[in-house]
């Protein structure tokens, strides 16, 4: 076993087509590709010549069946869309049934709304996070991701009774006030934060392997990004500073003090940059939404669509009726159509909804951030090696949930 | 409680006192007004249905002009009216501009027997996929698109899920052929 080979002190890498092409098939079952998305890919080599996403295999009708519910009951669907932004999704559509109703929110309902959305938001970029990292082949960080998203689900469940599917808010308000001593463990998780950020950081952003698997791979332009209707993270690391919570602000986000971090390159690293620079964002906007608790009512003056309260029930016959007709019955929401968007935590999530005076939607539409940010990924991964579409994906953050609905 | 349906006014001539989207309705109007169909402002919200045959145009123009600047289109979504109405179907189109923060509502208006409307993939590129998803729940034809597939269900699946007319449960249970 002497014979000794003469490696070359340098290889030469010569990007030379192959003229052979190869499709292959990845996914549906495919770990990284976070869920159910089968991706048909031409390869020349290693290179990536084209990409087909191939999508619907989650698919279970959801836009239908929100057409057979009355509109409270269609809450409990939009958790199941984007499963790791319950919060939001409960969010635009209770709003855009406000938006119909015309319906006044309280002011504590409000703080309480942006201080759930953006508890849920940094949520959902953990997740984003762990495994984006663990794709491409950091295990550790996954793990410190869970233990600090575990804090923040014990607070929604605290809220709210659920952990994954929370529909803590109502159309006209919250299902009920906060609980004793939310607002000291809020405060406990809050202040540990920043430093939970800075630990990923030493983990992943000084990292030479993760900077060289994610610089300059999977770039897009900025006017590619808006024209391939990209959104939210993924349209701000193109550069383009947008965010809906500035553009078009509801829930009073005009008066919270935040900045809205862009980063030019448009690859991967700079979406990893930017959700990790809104993570600490988003700290700063439930700071300060916790600071503006005050007492108050946290359900809207509407009788005739929100549910009253138990001990009313028991004591004003015009409250036991409305609560039974209210769940007997529902309610009648004015015929129009609205389309009311939202800044959650992959992108705008605008919904859609359509009424024809009954107490069921005639048509209810996701505009989900997923759906739309995965169509751009042929775009970003042309020309790419096979293990980067991996990163990309990551990138993009997409629920299967949503894009299949 | 339901005081905003007084709001809902369906006129061609948008007046000036209509709200803050008006002007968006202005500059098509001086520009083209045979695009201009009916225009509804709702629930502080332009809608602009435009005939089938202007629609890319009049998105070109919208994308392009520089009072309004619509660079992103934010959805296209399907509607059934119902399989007693005529026109049954609408394709809305929910327009945004990066840049001046407005949003506007195209809507086109189609026949059962003509469902057909020419695409806007070439106005905007993300128009693709969601050409797509109106085509497999609507069965709206978009004339023109590159790749008009199913995209949801699978490609074998018979009816359009999202029509009216379409149980909720399906005619019989889906498997693979």
């Amino acid at each position: 076993m002497s014979s000794v080979v003469n490696i070359p002190p340098q290889f030469e890498v010569v990007d030379r087509p192959l003229d052979t092409q190869m499709t292959i098939s990845m996914g549906p079952q495919h770990p990284s590709t976070h869920g159910v998305l089968r991706l048909e890919l031409v390869l020349d080599g290693e290179m990536v010549v084209k990409t087909t996403p191939d999508i619907g295999y989650l698919h279970t009708g959801m836009e239908k069946l929100f057409e057979y519910k009355k509109y409270q009951q269609g809450i409990v669907i939009t958790d199941r869309m984007d499963y790791l932004n319950p919060l939001g999704n409960n969010l635009a559509y209770c709003m855009a049934a406000e938006k119909l109703l015309g319906l006044e929110i309280p002011e504590r309902a409000q703080v309480i709304r942006v201080l759930m959305c953006e508890l849920q938001r940094i949520a959902s970029h953990l997740v984003w996070l762990g495994t984006h990292a663990l794709d491409i082949g950091a295990m550790t960080v996954f793990f410190y991701c869970f233990r600090e998203r575990e804090k923040i689900l014990n607070l929604i469940e605290a809220a709210s009774g659920g952990r994954l599917t929370p529909s803590y808010f109502r159309i006209g308000g919250l299902m009920m006030d906060l609980p004793a001593g939310f607002e000291r463990r809020c405060k406990q998780f809050l202040d540990a934060f920043p430093g939970a950020v800075d630990e990923f950081h030493t983990l992943l952003t000084g990292n030479r392997i993760f900077q060289n698997r994610t610089q300059g791979v999977g770039r897009i332009s900025a006017e590619d990004a808006i024209d391939w209707g990209l959104s939210g993270p993924c349209l701000r690391g193109s550069g383009v500073n947008l965010d809906i919570r500035r553009a078009n602000p509801y829930c009073g986000y005009e008066n919270y003090d935040f900045e809205v971090p862009t980063e030019p390159d448009g690859d991967v690293w700079a979406r990893y940059m930017v959700r990790m620079r809104e993570m600490k964002e988003s700290h700063k906007i439930s700071a300060q939404a916790l600071s503006r608790l005050r007492p108050g009512p946290v359900k809207a003056d509407a009788p005739k669509v929100v549910l009253p309260d138990r001990e009313a029930m028991k004591s004003h016959m015009d409250a036991l009726i409305h609560h039974f007709l209210i769940v007997a019955e529902g309610f009648d929401v004015p015929a129009g159509e609205v389309y009311f968007p939202i800044e959650a935590s992959k992108g705008e999530l605008g919904v859609y909804m359509k009424s024809d005076g009954g107490p069921k939607p005639s048509r209810v539409h996701f505009r989900g951030p997923s759906f739309v940010n995965l169509s751009a990924l042929p775009v970003m991964a042309e020309g790419e090696m096979v293990a980067d579409v991996v990163a990309i994906i990551g990138s993009l953050d997409i629920v299967l949930g949503e894009i299949d609905r | 409680m339901a005081s905003e349906p007084e709001n809902k006014e369906t006129n061609p001539l948008p007046t000036p006192e209509a709200g803050a989207p008006s002007p968006l309705v202005a500059a098509l109007q001086r520009e083209h007004p045979e695009w201009i169909a009916e225009v509804i402002e709702a629930f502080s919200e332009t809608t602009i249905v435009v005939p089938r045959e202007h629609i890319v145009a009049a998105c070109s123009f919208l994308k392009t002009s520089p009072e309004t600047r619509f660079d992103f289109l934010s959805d296209i979504c399907g509607a059934d009216r119902g399989p007693e109405e005529d026109p049954r179907f609408e394709v809305n189109y929910h327009l945004f501009s990066t840049t001046k923060h407005h949003r506007l509502r195209l809507k086109v208006v189609l026949s059962e027997e003509d469902a057909h409307v020419p695409t806007v993939t070439g106005v905007w590129r993300t128009a693709n996929w969601h050409e797509r998803e109106t085509f497999d729940l609507f069965g709206v034809i978009f004339d023109g698109h590159p790749d008009l597939r199913r995209i949801l269900l699978p490609d074998d699946w018979q009816g359009h899920a999202l029509r009216k007319d379409f149980p909720l449960r399906g005619y019989e249970p889906y498997s693979l052929k």
